[in-house]
């Protein structure tokens, strides 16, 4: 009988590509694990069949094909061959989700994670900018530098105080 | 047996993503400056990744051996839904700016309409495309505001940006034949009704920037599949590689 806990800790240790310092449980990505008499069908010969469901962080994150088959291989070292990966888009995927041991990491890897309310990102508030703290001296006397930076989920800043440059992960 | 409208419609809004898409990449590495050529390099993504949500749904919908791959590089200029405007050449950094304002606007509150949608893949495509959007028109919209009321050159620029683009405009608010089959069936967005949200978020930001809408005539076609010559340069590079070596993989 495949434990559901199991497979999440297993899970726990693929991480994200882009952001290695999250794995995909702390990103929020991982929905749902469903096994047992939850699970899909098995196979014939009586073994398990595992159904994992994730959601994408944005629709063009290139990383997502190869958190697929990241996933794929660790259940598989693990020796969980029949595992099935749904991809659901609604809800869709919001920072929200990432947990608060994911925002501490991401603190200490030098990107600020995401604050807890969505506060520019509507047609009505234009022009308004968020007051993020830097990760290195946690000064709030920051400036965006731009809105999209190395990946999709991060914007780019910089410190007026310590005068490092630094990602913040955008709440979405 | 879905309806043939019902593809066309997803397909239109599929071309429509991915051709931007294609234009926008096609700034990656010529950039003004580092910073702005990632930002339009992410938005080039984000468009692309919606285009193939929606490629995946048609090719699903279609069934037999149908593909995203073969759906965005099989098919040539005339199977292609996308409005004229995503199509036009990118010209200076100015035209690129106000070509994705004019566009995002139109899809903020076009996929807040679709998300209603009774194609309920449709509904969540919209929903989780959506949030990025609301990331491009913040960002594209500054920008026109930044040029148009900035020097004298910027201004220039911006005017004869919004002189080539907006005869296309026109086009993303008739409602196409597949559209007007799938408005009442409670699937297609009546985008009559987007109009008027569009025109006040575009005149605000035209405000700001000193901008002002032109009374033109209005060239439309591009969703029944009749387009610039543009098109054809464009699907000629984009689709090289599959139409040298079909179904190719790497």
């Amino acid at each position: 009988m495949v434990k559901v806990d199991t497979i999440w800790s297993l899970l726990d240790e693929v991480c994200d590509p882009e952001v290695p310092v999250l794995s995909v449980v702390d990103l929020g990505i991982v929905r749902e694990v469903r096994a047992g008499d939850d699970g899909p069908a098995g196979r014939p010969d009586g073994g398990e069949a595992i159904e994992i469901v994730i959601t994408p962080t944005y629709s063009g994150c290139p990383a997502m094909d190869l958190i697929r088959s990241t996933i794929r291989m660790k259940l598989l070292e693990h020796g969980y061959s029949d595992v099935k990966l749904t991809t659901v888009l609604s809800p869709p995927w919001t920072t929200d989700w990432m947990s608060e041991r994911g925002k501490e990491k991401l603190m200490q890897y030098g990107i600020a994670p995401p604050l807890p309310l969505q506060q520019v990102c509507h047609p009505a508030w234009f022009r308004r900018e968020e007051a993020i703290a830097c990760p290195y001296c946690h000064s709030y006397h920051t400036t965006l530098i731009s809105e999209f930076g190395s990946t999709a989920c991060k914007s780019l800043y910089r410190c007026e105080d310590c005068k490092e440059p630094f990602d913040y992960f955008k709440c979405h | 047996m879905p309806l043939p409208a019902h593809i066309d419609y997803i397909l239109h809004l599929a071309d429509n993503a991915l051709i931007l898409g294609h234009r926008n990449s096609e700034w990656t590495g010529h950039g003004p400056i580092l910073e702005q050529d990632i930002a339009l390099s992410n938005i080039a993504l984000d468009l692309i990744g919606q285009a193939r949500y929606l490629y995946q749904h048609a090719a699903g919908m279609m069934g037999g051996d149908t593909t995203e791959d073969r759906l965005a590089y099989g098919r040539d200029a005339w199977d292609f839904r996308n409005c004229l405007l995503v199509e036009h050449q990118n010209g200076d950094w100015g035209v690129t700016i106000l070509r994705q304002f004019l566009f995002s606007a139109w899809q903020f509150y076009f996929y807040k309409q679709l998300q209603r949608s009774r194609d309920r893949e449709l509904a969540a495509i919209a929903e989780k495309s959506s949030k990025e959007v609301s990331y491009h028109l913040r960002w594209s919209g500054e920008w026109v505001i930044r040029l148009g009321d900035g020097t004298a050159e910027s201004f220039s620029r911006m005017k004869n940006a919004v002189d080539q683009l907006w005869k296309f405009t026109g086009e993303l608010f008739v409602p196409a034949s597949f559209e007007r089959l799938l408005i009442p069936e409670g699937i297609a967005v009546d985008v009559e009704a987007v109009r008027p949200l569009w025109e006040e978020k575009v005149g605000e930001v035209f405000a700001d920037a000193g901008l002002e809408k032109p009374a033109v005539w209005m060239q439309s076609g591009g969703k029944e599949g009749r387009h610039t010559e543009q098109l054809g340069y464009l699907l000629a590079e984009m689709q090289f590689l599959q139409r040298a070596y079909p179904n190719c993989e790497w």
